[in-house]
Order: C-alpha cells, then structure tokens, then sequence
C-alpha cells in the first residue's frame, strides 16, 4: 500500500448540534488529484479547513503528512498551499508583495523568496500586474494570485477549495492548465468543487460526500460506470404532450427521470432507444443524445428525485 | 514516516518560535505606501493643542495644582492631550483596522494556513500599534517642548508613559473588535472613548467636580495615564505613579488575555 | 412625475435604510455634543469663569458654537461616507439612475433627509442646552435654522468634494485636516478676537465661522463686542447660502459625471 499524504478514518466535525463532517474515511496518496465533490453545505469546506489545521477536529483520527493536526499545526502548515473559496488577499498590498509577505510567514529568507516571487508571476501571468495594488485586479486575476501565494513555500500537498466558482470560461482554463501543470511537477492536490466538468478533468480519485458522509468513492470513469449508464437521451416534447408519452416509454431504458420539462433516458446504447421511441410511436419535439457525465453520477447520488 | 517532496526551499524544522514581527513587516509594506495617512494622524492632537494654547489658555490663565504651585492652562493640558491621542490611536488602529481585516477581506484566515497562529497576529498587531504610537508620542514631545510647554527633562519619559496607554487601550480595542457584529457597533467605542476624552483630568482638574464624581473618574484609566503624563512632563514625581503605571500595564495585560483567546476561537473553529 | 416627487420617493429610500442605522448615528448625533456641552461648559467653564474668562459665563458662550459645529459635523458626515457608499461600496445610487429617478434627485433627495435629520437633531440640542441653563428656550429653537442651513452648506459642498475622490482614504484626510481645524479654530471655543491677526481673517471665510456667528448673535441678545463681529447677519445668511448653491450645482454635475459618464 502506497504511503498516505493525508489519513482519516471517522473524521468527524460538529458545530454545537450540527454535524457538518461525519465520521468520513479517506486516504490520500502521493502525487494525485483527489477531489472532494458534493453540493453546498456537504461537509467538503469543513473537511478542507480540518486538514489545513485551522479547524479543530471533534471525533475521529487523522494525520497529515503523518503529523497530528492537533500538535504539529505549524509543521504541518509549512508544508501545505492552500487556496481558500473566498480570496483572502491582502487589499493592502500589491500583487507582488503579497506573495513576499507569505514567503516572509513561512520563514524563507528574502534571497529565497525574490527569484520565486518572479517564477511565481510569470506562472500566474501576473508578471506586467506585479506592483499593481490587489484592489485593482479582476476576478481572474486575483485567484492566480491566490493561487500562486499557495505556492510560495514549494508546498508538498496543495488545497484548493472550490478554484475555479464565479471565473468566466477563459479564466477558468487557463486556471485548469496552470493546475495541470503543478501536478506534472508532482504536487500533490486537493481539489473541492461542485463543477462536474471540472472533476473530471482533473481528479485522478474522487469521493462524492452528501450532508457531511462519504457516498461514493473512485475515479471520476469508475464512478460513471458504476452510477450511470453509458449514454443519455434527452427528450423534450411540445405543450402537453409530454405525459401522454411517459405512459409508453416503460421499460426502454435502464432508467428514466422525468423531469417538468423533459425526460431524461440513462441507457447503455442510445440508438437502440431511440429506435424503440419510434417503433412505440413517441414523437418527442427534439432529442438530444449524450454521453453521460459524473453530473449524472451526482444528481443520481445526491438528490433530484429519480424513478428506476 | 515523510512523504519526498520534490524541490523544497524551508527545510522542513526551520521555525521560528516567536514570529510576531512578520506582522510588523507585512504592515511596514503596507503602509510604505500610506506613510501620508499614517503622518497625518499626528495633526489632529497638535491642532487640539494649538486651540488650546492660542485660544482657551488666554480666558482661563493658570491653574493651580493640588500642591499649589501654579501652572499655565496649556502646560496643564498637554500631557492629557498626548495620553488621549495615545488612547484614541491605539482604539482605532485595534478596532476599525482590525475589524475590517477580520470580518470583511479575512487576511488573517490566509495567514493563519501558514505557520502563523493567532497569538503571533496578536502580538504583531498590539505590537504595531505602539510602534506607531511611540512615533506620533515623539513628535508631540517635541512640539511640546517647542512651545515651551514642558517643565522637566523628565518630559521624555513621558515617550513610554505613552506607550503604556496605547498598550492598555490597543490590547482592550484589540479585545472589543473581536465582539463586533457590524459597524454600527463603533459608535460604541466612541461611546466609550468620547466620555473618558473629556472627563479623566483633561481639560480640567478633577477637582472641580463633586466628590462622587471625582470617585467615578479616578477610576478611568485614560485618567491614570494623565497623572502619569502630567507628572513626568511637569517633573513632579512621586510614588503615586507606580500605582497609575500598575494599573494600565494589568489592564493591557487583561486585554491582550481576552483578545488573545477570542481571536483564537474566532479564527480557528 | 415631478422634481420634488422624485427627490422624495429617494428620501424614502433612505428613510427605510435609516430604520436599520439609526442605532449606529445617536452617540455621535445625540450622546457628544452633550458631553462637550457638559465638559466644556460645566468643567472648563468653572475655570475660565474663576480665571481671566469672558465678559459672560462661558456656557453661554460655548452652547450657540456647538450648535453650529454639530451642525457641521452631522452635515459633513452626511456629506461624505454615505455618497461614497452611494457610488463605490454599496452602490445603490448605480441602482437608483436605471428607475424614473436621476442623479439630481438623489442630490435632493438626500439634502431633503438631511433637512429633516440635522432639524431632529438641534432641536434636541437646543432642548438640552436651555436644560443646562446655556440658552434661552425661544432663541434656542430659532437657531436651529441657521443651524440647518450651515450643516446643508457642508451636506452639498462636500457631496461634491467626495464625488471627486476615488476612494475613502481620502475621507479621513478630509476630516482631519478640514472639519477638525475648523471645529477648533472657528469660534466654537473661544472668541476668534484671541486669534493672531492673519488667522483671524483666515477665520472670516471659513464656513463655520459664519455659522456660529449666526447662531451665536440669536442666543446672546446684545452680546459683547469682544465675543462676536460687527459684521451683519445678511452676510453670515449669504455666505451660507452661497456656498449651498455651489455645492448643489457642482453635486449634481458631478453625480452626473459618476453615474453616466
């Protein structure tokens, strides 16, 4: 068995009577991309801040880097980045100094710290930003920032929490790439998200984690296989019409949702389906055929009342 | 057991034990760049001092002190002027800065996934605070001094009796901004501060009050930091200073306690 | 939809906002213009009045001049955090310009809440003072409206300043090294005929000057030519009302500026 970077085994986090993590176990290896998915207020931020020991645990054992978070915080926090949901950025300070003032918080000397600074904003694409005051900076820019400030230290296990919510499509790329790159380099990731897409293109292992527990675990391909059928037909039908066709489309499909505005089959061969749409003589408006996502995979695991 | 890390600069062991001083570093770039701002909160006490020395001082004439000896109104007023913008630049700079880094852009969540902990931003920020009012102290003695309001040489010693306040005030303020819900809440700082301003022996003797009254306000501690003041920049020193000094150091001591602990369960939970 | 209409849907606005801040505005409105009143008057007072003093007794002096710099100040505090807000932190005047409403209404709008709030405010200033035996009653009320009319000078001309600025730094400066000397050095505390020869006719133009001026020869009939100016009211009334009248135009204009450049 690999070495774990980071272990937990009933990992557990209680705010007075809420529980928000509860009693998860999950190992994380060297060199991958693990994410945590779920939806909002799923546990994913409170287990990400337990790891980072700024959040004490309630129950449950874990160790990081094979420290324990309760009594080696700054050991541990030395050698992690880590890139919260929110930019903290100093306002203050410029782009540059702010990755300065950070190298300065984990004890790095200022000749370690300038040539990296350098090699950290042209990472970023922030070097012709560098004395530009945080305030100034766009949406885009001040995550790469956070980013790279994760990056100061040379961390072995980088936490990104939610990296990529509330950036424009090219950001969001350009973000993915410069990730890409830091795990061809061997960090480390942790990677929490509700973007399906986003999973999927870059997590190796991924657990799905509902109202504070663990509910399905593995690559995102796996998860797939496991979880939902190979293709989706999506049907829309004109006013009205639609009931009239649930009655005819039993048995058709490994599964079927029905949603108010469309039906949704999950089947291994879609021609097949819909050659069976026409030979029952269901004559949707429009049809769309697609491979099916980990999208599906969560909606399926997480909630969006499903018929079998 | 360790994980290989591929091209680390720290050596993993390297850390420093006392680490308040990279929050004096981060504000010292930070305020680089506002070194107007930070220069323009000397004005505000010398403007005060000024009214007083070319407006009041000529209706009032002197004041007689309680040993009788008797002294300009302005020589009288200056100390408490320096030991009130002591108290209201340590206020400000632990509440309304403090509270706008806490609550709105949450600097110190990212500081804190560092090896930094709450106490050391602590430490740093009470710290920084007294830095700073050790500067605006000295320029007021020195004006003072200018104006020929100081009495003794013992004047400079009023430097430290200034940081002492800050001390006292900034650990408290430091201590209130970790209760703050909104900004609403400030007017209650000045709710504090504003009363303490006009009745510790500022503009007056606290004799000229009733004797409860004169209970209450001995009780202020911006009223011990006058006495405090007021005795060095006047020379007349006595024993009585070590209570007035014991008192602000245990209510800064206090303050530093509380805010230490509450920024704790504030920032990690 | 006429001006005044539109000006007063936006006052409501604010009224409605106030509803929630109000906590946050009594100490500084309320709680420390009494103080001073109370510090200075009773405290200070007992030594001026033992001392050289004034011709009168010091709170009688000291009450019409915090009049007219509380005036100022709530003016000023009127003028200033809440139009930044306005345009760069809560941006609800970007909001307000896509209804029927446009940026001279919001200027309007404002100074009529402003009306209504520094009204508020001085009346129970002036109750307060004629409490502490500082005023007479009846002069008191009347100098309330003066009163407005220094605090609405202040309210507009710097609405204009601070829509000129492109953040709040700025704002503090503007307190420090404007509205603290001019509270200081323009007659509230003592006669502004103790000042050296150049300040005082550096003092004749300052603003406030002409408020407390106003102010100050309603509540002391027939004062002592060591404690106010020959200088007629017409001119104090003018000088406020001018700088009312700039201050409007240039808020506007700029507003204008800001909002649909």
């Amino acid at each position: 068995m690999a070495e774990s970077l980071v272990e937990a085994r009933g990992l557990t986090k209680e705010f007075g009577d809420f529980t928000a993590v509860d009693g998860i176990d999950f190992d994380i290896h060297p060199g991958e991309a693990f994410g945590f998915l779920g939806p909002n207020g799923a546990g994913k931020t409170s287990t990400m801040r337990m790891i980072t020991t700024v959040s004490p645990i309630t129950s449950g054992h874990m160790t990081v880097f094979g420290l324990d978070p309760t009594t080696q915080g700054r050991g541990i926090r030395q050698r992690l980045g880590v890139v919260p949901q929110e930019d903290n950025l100093d306002q203050e300070l410029t782009v540059s100094e702010n990755l300065y003032v950070f190298g300065r918080y984990h004890d790095m000397t200022k000749a370690e710290i300038l040539p990296k600074v350098e090699e950290l904003l042209e990472f970023a694409q922030l070097t012709d930003r560098a004395d530009a005051v945080v305030e100034h900076l766009s949406g885009g820019m001040k995550r790469r920032l956070t980013i790279a400030r994760a990056l100061i230290n040379n961390p072995d296990l980088v936490i990104l929490d939610e990296p990529t919510t509330g950036l424009d499509p090219q950001a969001r790329h350009l973000l993915w790439d410069r990730l890409y790159k830091l795990k061809r380099d061997g960090a480390t990731l942790i990677i929490t998200t509700h973007y399906m897409d986003e999973a999927e293109q870059l997590c190796d292992r991924l657990v799905v984690m509902d109202q504070g527990k663990i509910v399905a675990e593995g690559s995102p391909r796996e998860l797939i296989e496991r979880y939902a059928p190979r293709e989706v037909v999506e049907l829309r039908f004109q006013d009205g019409q639609q009931e009239d066709a649930v009655a005819r489309l039993d048995g058709l499909a490994a599964r079927s949702e029905i949603l108010a505005d469309r039906i949704m089959l999950y089947t291994d061969d879609a021609d097949d389906t819909q050659e069976g749409l026409g030979s029952r003589g269901v004559d949707p408006e429009q049809v769309l055929v697609r491979r099916s996502t980990l999208e599906d995979v969560f909606l399926r695991l997480t909630g969006r009342q499903l018929i079998d | 057991m360790s994980v290989q890390a591929p091209s680390r600069i720290t050596p993993v062991g390297r850390i420093t034990p006392f680490r308040a001083q990279r929050i004096w570093e981060k504000n010292y770039i930070a305020y680089r760049r506002m070194w107007k701002v930070v220069f323009s909160g000397f004005f505000e006490p010398v403007f005060y001092l000024l009214a007083v020395g070319i407006g009041v001082d000529a209706m009032v004439g002197d004041v007689t002190l309680p040993g009788g000896s008797a002294i300009p109104y302005a020589t009288f007023v200056a100390p408490a002027m320096m030991a009130a913008s002591a108290m209201n630049g340590a206020v400000i700079e632990t509440t309304f800065n403090i509270f706008f880094k806490l609550k709105f852009n949450k600097v110190y969540d990212g500081i804190l996934t560092t090896p930094m902990k709450p106490s050391d931003i602590a430490i740093g920020e009470i710290g920084w605070a007294l830095l700073r009012g050790v500067l605006y102290s000295t320029g007021f003695i020195v004006v003072m001094f200018a104006l020929g309001m100081t009495e003794s040489w013992l004047a400079i010693f009023a430097i430290p009796s200034a940081t002492l306040v800050g001390f006292a005030f900034g650990a408290c303020g430091l201590a209130a901004a970790t209760y703050m819900r909104s900004w609403q809440d400030f007017d209650l700082v000045t709710l504090v501060t504003m009363p303490l301003f006009l009745f510790s022996g500022t503009f007056f003797p606290l004799d000229v009050y009733p004797p409860l009254i004169q209970t209450i306000a001995s009780v202020s501690p911006l009223y011990h930091g006058t006495e405090l003041l007021r005795g060095f920049t006047l020379g007349i020193v006595d024993s009585t200073m070590f209570g007035h000094a014991a008192f602000l150091l245990v209510m800064g001591l206090i303050g530093a306690g509380i805010a230490n602990r509450r920024l704790d369960g504030m920032l990690r939970k | 939809m006429t001006t005044l209409r539109r000006s007063l849907r936006f006052a409501e606005s604010e009224v409605i906002a106030y509803r929630r801040t109000w906590r946050g505005t009594i100490i500084s409105s309320f709680v420390n213009p009494v103080l001073f009143l109370a510090a200075m008057g009773s405290g200070l007072g007992a030594l001026v009045d033992n001392g050289p003093g004034l011709p009168i007794d010091y709170i009688l002096f000291l009450a019409p001049g915090l009049l007219a710099a509380t005036a100022m100040q709530n003016g000023a505090g009127d003028g200033s955090f809440p139009v930044m807000a306005g345009v760069l932190w809560r941006k609800n005047f970007h909001g307000t310009i896509t209804t029927p409403l446009g940026p001279e209404d919001i200027v309007w709008g404002r100074l009529l809440w402003g009306t209504a709030r520094l009204g508020f405010v001085l009346t129970v200033f002036a109750i307060i003072a004629y409490l502490f035996g500082a005023m007479d009653l009846g002069p008191g009320l009347v100098a309330v409206i003066p009163g407005i009319l220094t605090g609405l000078a202040f309210t507009a001309v710097i609405t204009a300043w601070t829509l000129t600025q492109e953040d709040g730094r700025s704002l503090s400066t503007l307190f420090r090294f404007a509205i603290v000397p001019l509270f200081l050095f323009s007659g509230t505390f003592f006669p502004i005929s103790q000042l050296p020869g150049f300040l005082q006719s550096v003092a004749y133009v300052t603003p406030l000057f002409h408020g407390v001026e106003l102010v100050r020869k309603i509540t002391l009939s027939d004062p002592d030519p060591s404690l106010v100016t020959t200088m007629p009211m017409w001119v104090h009334f003018c000088y406020l009302v001018v700088m009312f009248a700039i201050g409007i135009y240039l808020s506007i204009r700029f507003l204008h500026q800001k909002l649909r450049p």
